[in-house]
């Protein structure tokens, strides 16, 4: 009899932490969703209004624009990086140990200190850009990164890039690892060269990892927000609003506690869409 | 499938057939130069006057100014901020590996009526992005006077982090024999005798690799940190050095050392346990 509880009684403290802390609280996202609220007071019941405002208004347009731009990168820039890095490391031997530590060691540091490090770098008075200026009277390479309108969106990416792409890596390199060596002696004895060999071998071998870390990037660029927040909180004028620093400064600063609610609910719903891409397409019928 | 196995080659032996040539070696290095030069650069400018950083980007420091971390340590108050930090990975590592374990126990050897269920959450638990919950959350915690609470926070991260380590470690246990179980059972041991003297010690290198990656994530978290804790004494590293940022902008010698101090622990832990980090890491690490 006692046995029969036991399993529940094992469980229910995870399930107790989690519905208090996550899944009560998202249901009632949900709810704050279709009100207007100062997060004071009572909520106001106001329907799709919210959804009406969201998509009549420009910065809304703006940060989907920037989350759509943070996908085609971080979609190709770091698993291009990632996939070469991994494909030239795989033929290393012992020394790829090491490497593996260098890539591997940016995944371990703090947003704080990562945005430390890049602002001094890309800094017009101190960085890359002002050191070139300095030594080659290169005035067009020193740019104000973190404030210039044109640049400041791919620069933090660049520094969640600098953190991001090693570990992209270290994945790939480990499923290149367990590719079974008769594939690659086969290839080799059909007289494959590299590239035949990457495309026919290497990614093939990987697929698993690669789908699932396209889909990590879909949805993560979604919901970026450290980032953007440490670096710029989404300016200069809006130059780097993504729906993260959007739904925030609507939230904590303008006290718009139902409309920041609908832009986070659109936020998931797009995150979690995207993340089911893959398997739609495999079901139907995709070689993905 | 012996003839298959007789076959193999280890990824070492291969690579000795076809090592990478110049061409490859040097994209190699700079991508292990991309990786670690912005590393060295924080550290050898946490080491400058704040007039030579401005001047002397990239170089070795003419005179090492040690004083800028004495400086860092009292200006950015890091004897609070780190100490709130280790309080935060003391109790939410102690909380997630408590319910974590307790749950991947309950589901691993009991299979519980809804086990499918518990699953489906725990993957989909541990992706439910904390834009989700975070504004239910501040009206909850300030409404009730819970803000700037750092149990009330590490809780919050139990419920963040507890579903990816369960997950782990039910895989884990389910690769692990309850022969050991029963016939302590046999033997008349309680079952919290069997938990502490029999599956505690076989999970140990599970139970060390969920410690060190749910660690690592609380000392590096942004989002819900620089929401629920305002006040300047109970900041954790991760946002006071953000704060610490934003009021010393361009005094680089001082934020530089901040910073540094922020990140050292970490990456004299992960040179340590890089095996272990990278292992569990790359089995949970999500996109930050």
């Amino acid at each position: 009899m006692k046995r029969r509880f036991l399993p529940y009684l094992l469980i229910a403290p995870l399930l107790l932490i989690e519905l208090l802390a996550i899944i009560l609280p998202s249901i009632l996202n949900v709810g704050y969703a279709f009100t207007d609220w100062n997060g004071l007071g009572e909520p106001v019941f106001t329907g799709l209004d919210n959804l009406r405002t969201l998509v009549s208004d420009r910065v809304f347009w703006i940060s989907i624009k920037h989350n759509v731009q943070w996908t085609i990168f971080f979609l190709t820039v770091p698993i291009a990086m990632a996939l070469i890095g991994a494909t030239i490391a795989s033929r290393l031997g012992r020394r790829q140990m090491l490497f593996r530590i260098i890539f591997f060691v940016p995944y371990v540091v703090a947003p704080a200190v990562n945005a430390e490090i890049w602002r001094y770098i890309l800094n017009p008075q101190t960085g890359i850009g002002a050191v070139l200026e300095r030594n080659f009277g290169w005035e067009w390479a020193n740019i104000a990164f973190f404030s210039n309108s044109d640049w400041v969106l791919w620069s933090i990416a660049n520094v969640d890039n600098w953190h991001w792409w090693g570990f992209l890596l270290v994945l790939y390199l480990s499923a290149m690892q367990s590719i079974p060596p008769e594939l690659f002696d086969a290839a080799r004895v059909d007289g494959a060269n590299r590239r035949q060999e990457f495309l026919h071998v290497i990614l093939p071998g990987i697929r698993p990892t690669l789908v699932y870390t396209l889909v990590l990037s879909m949805t993560a660029s979604f919901l970026i927000f450290d980032y953007v927040w440490i670096l710029t909180e989404g300016g200069p004028a809006h130059a780097s609003e993504v729906l993260g620093s959007f739904m925030y400064k609507q939230a904590f600063y303008r006290y718009n506690v139902g409309y920041a609610s609908a832009i986070a609910l659109g936020m998931t719903a797009l995150a979690a869409a995207f993340s089911l891409t893959f398997p739609v397409l495999r079901k139907r019928g995709w070689d993905i | 499938m012996s003839t298959i196995t007789t076959h193999s080659t280890s990824g070492a032996a291969r690579s000795k057939l076809k090592g990478p040539g110049v061409f490859s070696y040097s994209i190699m290095l700079a991508l292990a130069f991309y990786a670690a030069a912005p590393l060295v650069v924080l550290f050898l400018n946490s080491l400058k006057s704040t007039e030579e950083a401005s001047t002397n980007s990239f170089g070795l420091p003419q005179s090492v100014n040690w004083s800028n971390y004495i400086d860092a340590w009292r200006i950015g108050g890091f004897s609070t901020t780190l100490l709130n930090s280790t309080i935060l990975v003391a109790l939410s590592v102690a909380g997630v590996l408590v319910v974590s374990f307790l749950a991947a126990y309950g589901l691993a050897r009991y299979t519980p009526r809804g086990h499918d269920f518990f699953l489906t959450y725990l993957l989909v638990g541990s992706t439910i992005p904390v834009q989700l919950y975070l504004i239910p959350l501040f009206v909850f915690l300030t409404r009730n006077e819970l803000m700037d609470n750092l149990f009330v926070l590490s809780v919050l991260y139990v419920a963040k982090f507890a579903p990816f380590a369960t997950f782990l470690l039910r895989a884990f246990l389910l690769g692990i024999s309850s022969d050991f179980e029963d016939a302590a059972r046999v033997d008349g041991a309680s079952e919290f005798q069997v938990l502490r003297k029999i599956v505690v010690p076989l999970l140990a290198p599970a139970i060390m690799t969920v410690g060190l990656v749910t660690g690592l994530q609380v000392w590096n978290e942004f989002t819900l940190a620089v929401t629920l804790i305002q006040s300047e004494e109970l900041k954790p590293v991760s946002t006071s050095l953000f704060a610490f940022q934003q009021r010393h902008g361009t005094d680089w010698g001082l934020t530089n050392a901040g910073a540094v101090i922020t990140v050292l622990p970490v990456i004299i832990l992960f040179l340590l346990l890089q095996r272990r980090f990278i292992e569990g890491l790359t089995q949970g690490g999500s996109k930050g």
